[in-house]
Parts: structure tokens; C-alpha cells; sequence
């Protein structure tokens, strides 16, 4: 205990809270757990900055030379360096990252002088809309679908979903965008191939239309691998004893199903969204790819392609900061809807 | 009269042989491919054998790419590439997964508690983002650098899964016979607990797999591969999209060369799996 009170205050208390024998943690047991999860959250952090601060130093070359012409002299390169802080000791630049991070402060780009915040920020307004409709979108294909999978296995279309959905599991998701594509831009011109209005969503249609085949893409890749998840929890409640009872006792089939089944179903299913959103806005960054959408990803691209370190990290930081920050979403969402998890880490 | 013998075993297991069939002609299919290119191939990969994106004939089964170098030829180097590229991380995580997952299963509580956490920590990782950046850090584009990035994220959900069959593992009764007759805790792991775990190692493994092979076609797609004629099927495909409307074939066949085996290691882990455990087999 005392490890973790040097490394990370607060994960020590949320431990102590969560360990604590009677009291707190026994009447709040969510406040407990929101706390110890937080604390969690905060350490994962800290280890992604370590790893993202390593990694970015393991790069080959000075991050200076990014500055720098072909032919600079001496003079040159040392005040690149200086200007970059490369030339300080390396535990010096480390803290100097961490408290540019605490701040939430990710520095200029190299190439363009830009606040590297602001333009992630303009970089979200097109991953963050792709990301959330695409995912909304394969849930509302994914939760009817899987049902009628599990209730209707024996049926042909039952089975047939099912293998569709093994199918979509084994696409790449670029490969599906390229398809689509093909399809609806090219052959039928329906469609814009890709791009984004320069105004951006100021120029609400067409940033409307440049969005529907990149969504529809994600969603269909993401809702084959949802599916398989409510079609396994929907199998599991369909042969639990409750729903036999309530059966007995005189509901009908939809109404034990909906009244029994769906919040006990809910809960394998909900402690994989949190993954699967994850997934989802990884999906985007190479989605933005296919479409030439000016999104996160690729200023990732263009970023690692003109070695511009702080772009570079400052996208690394932010997506993994969206990344855990689902993961704590879902866990907690998870135990609100599922009273006996509650009790067991009151308990644990 | 009938004796025991000959009552025929239950319908499902046919079933089950069939998934574990189909995906091991699929599997066999590409690994003779990619072996074949290593002694033989259609044309030379890099050899401008035809012209400029012509479409499938009898010469060139599936056509030409931009430069008149047969596509066919290079969907079969991409097997090649996609089976070493799978190989190779899955190794690589397994022997750091299993590794560390049997250390966290023996360590002493708190040091199991802080692997356990750090593993759940980086199994939340972007993987793909950090691959990119790893990929793009070696400064010539390079099949090593992303199976080695692959390979230490699979090792995360390796070392996880180890972690946990190992503990149960760990609480039976034979273990304990094996130590109190004088068996050492290495004799443990190798006579008693590999032997146990690996069956549903061996099914996980399959299924990283086939995510190791769609990952470094993403990558390559984005432009962190290797470059053709040696290149994976990722990479076609980014090539091919350019002229989809003039050579349609260029941005299908090497994504259906890329599911096929996918589908093919999926059903293969679904037959072991069935295979292995019996109590799936009902579903």
C-alpha cells in the first residue's frame, strides 16, 4: 500500500475506500467504486504518458531535425535543439512533458506553428460525429438482429445472420469503405467518393452527405461483431429459469423477454461497449483514411509522415485520454444497471 | 443386431468437423500458396509483364496493376506475407503472454495485483495507433517492426488469459501432490500446467491470428508497409483504389484473398474450440 501511495495518491485512497471493512464503502458502494475507478483511470494515465513519452524517444533522429534544413550548420542544429528542449537531460524533458500534459498543454507544431489543442479540436468535429453515429447506428442494427438470431436460431434467416455476422468479423473495415465506395460513388453516383467541405459543418449538407457512406461503413463492420454479443446473451436469458417462471405465471413470450430478460441481457452486452466504442474510433482513423476525411487520423498520418512530434503526440495522448475515458464510461454504466456487481465490490 | 459400436455418434459432431474441415482446407489452401511462392510464382513479381491495368484473361488470371505487373502473382506473395506476418506476432505474444501471465499466476498477491492492473491497462491501449507510430519510427518501411508491434500488443491479451487459466490451474489437487512429492515448481509448469492450458491457449491463438493479419492490412493500407512487389494485401488494395473504376478486380480480389483466410483461422479456432471443450458443442 504504501507503493501505490508514493506512485498515485488517489489510487491508494480509492483502494482503502474500496478495501475499507464497514461504513463508506458498504452504504455508497457506487461512490466507492467511482472513486477507486477514478484512481485507476488516473494511473493509466500516467502509464500511457510514460510509455507515449518512450516511444516518441525511441524515434530515430533528433525531433530538432524536423526543423531543420539539409545543409544547417552547427550553430543551427544547437539552437533546433535548444528551441525543441532536446538538448536537456532526459529526466528533465520527462517532467517537463508531464507537467505540459497536466496542464493540458500539447505545445505548437512543428510545421505549421499551430496550437496543437485547437487543431485536434477542429480535427474531432469530423472523428467524434463518425465515431458516435457509426456506433449508433450498428447498435440499432445490431440489438434487433442479434435478438431475432437467438429467438429464431432454428429458422434459416436466424442462421443466416449469424453467419453474416461471423463474416463481418473477419472484414477489415477499410476494405468494406473501399467496397462501398465502388458501389455507390462510382457505379451508381449516388454519392460523394469522399472529402469534406473545407467550411466544414458550416457547410451542413454537404458535410451531411460526405458523412454517410464513411458512417454506414463503420456501423455495418461494428454491428457484426455487436451482434454476436446480443445473440450469446439473448441465447443465455432465453434459457434461464426466470423467464420460464414468468412464462408459467401467465406473460406472454415478448413480455417476459422485455419485462425479464432485456436488463438481465443488458449486462454482457454493456461491458463490451465500452470496448467496442473504443474500437469503433479506431475504426475512424483509418475510416478518415478511405474517404479523405480531415479527422483525427489523418493528421496522425501526415503528422508521423512529416516527423512532427508534438501533432504526433499530442493525437497519441488525446486518443488514448477518449480511449480510457470509455473504458470508465462503460464500467460504470455496467455497475449502475447490475445491482449484484454493486454488492460484490462492496464486498471484495 | 446393433452393438454399441455401431450406434452412430450424435448429428452435432459431424457439424463440428465440418467448421474445423472448411477451415483447414482454407488455412492449407494459403499456406501451399505461400510456400509455392518461394520456389514458384506466375510471373516475376517486379517483371512488367503486361500492359497497364488490363483486366482478367487467360494470360493473367487477375489482371495487371498500374505498373503491368501481374495482380495474381501478387495476392500470392500476399499470403505469404499475411502467414509470416500472423506467425510472427503470435509468437512473439505468446512467448512474452505466457511468460508473463505463469509469473503473475506464482507471484506473491501484490505483485500479482500490479501485473493484473498494468495488463488490464494495456489491453486498453490504442493498439493500432501505437503499431503506427512503431512502424514509422523504423526509418524504411518494414514487415519487422510491425509484427514486433502486433506481437508485444497480443502479448497483453495473452498474458491476461494465462494469468487467469494458470490460478485455476494452480488450485487443484494434483498440483499439490506434484509438490509435496518433491516436484519442482518449473517440473510443475511444464508437466502440469502448460499441458493443461493449452488447449484454450491454442484456440486464442488462432483468433489473434486472424487479428494480427487484419491489423498489418490496416496498416499497410494507410501506407506503413512494405512496399510491392513484395507487399501485403493491405498495400494492394490502397494501390488499387486509385483506379477502382478502371480495374474493379484490383480492390476485390486481394480483400478476398485477406477474409478468406481470416474466415478460414476463425472457423479452425470455432472446431478446436467445440472440439476441445464438449459443453460448447450444444450451442
Amino acid at each position: 500500500m504504501n507503493g501505490a501511495n508514493a506512485i498515485c495518491p488517489a489510487l491508494a485512497i480509492g483502494l482503502e475506500i474500496a478495501h475499507a471493512p464497514h461504513g463508506f464503502s458498504k452504504d455508497r458502494p457506487i461512490l466507492a467504486y467511482t472513486i477507486r475507478r477514478l484512481a485507476i483511470l488516473f494511473l493509466s494515465l500516467l502509464i500511457a504518458a510514460v510509455v507515449l513519452f518512450l516511444l516518441l524517444r525511441l524515434l530515430p533522429g533528433d525531433p530538432a531535425n524536423a526543423l531543420l534544413g539539409v545543409g544547417a550548420t552547427e550553430q543551427q542544429i544547437a539552437a533546433a535543439r535548444a528551441q525543441v528542449g532536446s538538448d536537456q537531460p532526459i529526466w528533465l524533458q520527462f517532467l517537463g512533458f508531464i507537467g505540459n500534459l497536466a496542464r493540458f498543454d500539447l505545445g505548437t507544431s512543428f510545421v505549421s506553428r499551430a496550437s496543437v489543442l485547437d487543431e485536434i479540436g477542429n480535427r474531432l468535429s469530423v472523428t467524434l460525429p463518425l465515431t458516435l453515429l457509426g456506433f449508433a447506428l450498428a447498435l440499432v442494427i445490431a440489438i434487433p438482429l442479434g435478438v431475432i438470431a437467438a429467438v429464431h436460431s432454428a429458422r434459416w434467416y436466424g442462421a443466416a445472420i449469424s453467419v453474416i455476422s461471423q463474416l463481418g468479423i473477419a472484414i477489415p473495415v477499410f476494405w468494406v469503405g473501399i467496397l462501398l465506395v465502388t458501389l455507390f460513388a462510382i457505379n451508381l453516383r449516388l454519392l460523394p467518393s469522399g472529402g469534406f467541405p473545407l467550411k466544414g459543418w458550416a457547410n451542413r449538407g454537404e458535410a451531411v452527405t460526405a458523412m454517410i457512406l464513411p458512417v454506414i461503413t463503420i456501423s455495418l463492420v461494428m454491428a457484426a461483431s455487436l451482434l454476436r454479443y446480443v445473440r450469446a446473451a439473448t441465447l443465455d436469458v432465453l434459457g434461464s429459469d426466470y423467464i420460464r417462471t414468468a412464462r408459467a405465471l401467465g406473460a406472454s413470450f415478448p413480455e417476459a423477454l422485455i419485462r425479464h430478460g432485456l436488463r438481465n441481457g443488458a449486462v454482457p452486452v454493456v461491458s463490451i461497449l465500452g470496448i467496442e466504442l473504443a474500437s469503433t474510433f479506431l475504426g475512424a482513423v483509418v475510416i478518415e483514411r478511405v474517404f479523405s476525411l480531415p479527422g483525427l487520423g489523418s493528421m496522425l498520418l501526415l503528422a508521423i509522415q512529416q516527423r512532427d512530434y508534438p501533432n504526433v503526440q499530442g493525437v497519441l495522448f488525446v486518443s488514448t485520454l477518449l480511449v480510457l475515458l470509455i473504458g470508465f464510461a462503460a464500467d460504470l454504466l455496467q455497475r449502475l444497471i447490475d445491482p449484484r456487481l454493486r454488492e460484490r465490490v462492496a464486498t471484495s | 443386431m446393433t452393438t454399441v459400436d455401431q450406434i452412430a455418434p450424435p448429428k452435432r459432431r459431424r457439424f463440428v468437423s465440418l467448421t474445423l474441415w472448411v477451415g483447414l482446407a482454407l488455412v492449407t489452401l494459403h499456406i501451399i500458396t505461400g510456400l509455392l511462392t518461394l520456389v514458384w510464382t506466375p510471373y516475376d513479381p517486379a517483371g512488367m509483364t503486361g500492359g497497364r491495368l488490363e483486366a482478367p484473361s487467360l494470360l493473367h488470371w487477375a489482371g495487371t496493376d498500374r505498373l503491368g505487373r501481374d495482380f495474381l502473382t501478387q495476392i500470392m506473395i500476399g499470403s505469404r506475407i499475411a502467414l509470416i506476418v500472423g506467425t510472427g506476432a503470435v509468437a512473439i505474444g505468446a512467448v512474452i503472454g505466457v511468460t508473463l501471465g505463469l509469473l503473475a499466476a506464482f507471484a506473491s498477491k501484490l505483485l500479482d495485483d500490479a501485473l493484473a492492473a498494468t495488463l488490464d491497462i494495456l489491453i486498453a491501449f490504442p493498439t493500432l495507433l501505437i503499431a503506427m507510430l512503431v512502424v514509422a519510427a523504423a526509418d524504411t518501411a518494414n514487415l519487422g517492426s510491425a509484427i514486433f508491434a502486433l506481437g508485444i500488443a497480443l502479448s497483453a491479451i495473452v498474458a491476461r488469459l494465462t494469468r487467469i487459466l494458470t490460478k485455476r490451474v494452480l488450485l487443484m489437487d494434483y498440483i499439490t501432490a506434484a509438490r509435496t512429492s518433491g516436484t519442482s515448481w518449473l517440473g510443475v509448469v511444464f508437466r502440469h500446467i502448460l499441458p493443461n492450458i493449452w488447449p484454450t491457449l491454442s484456440v486464442s491463438f488462432a483468433l489473434q491470428f486472424g487479428l494480427a493479419v487484419i491489423a498489418e492490412a490496416s496498416l499497410s493500407y494507410l501506407g506503413l508497409g512494405a512496399p510491392p512487389p513484395n507487399a501485403s494485401w493491405g498495400r494492394l488494395l490502397q494501390e488499387a483504389q486509385g483506379t477502382v473504376y478502371t480495374a474493379p478486380i484490383g480492390a476485390i480480389a486481394p480483400g478476398l484473398a485477406l477474409v478468406s483466410l481470416v474466415i478460414g483461422i476463425n472457423l479452425l479456432a470455432d472446431g478446436l474450440r467445440d472440439t476441445i471443450d464438449p459443453t460448447r458443442r450444444a450451442r
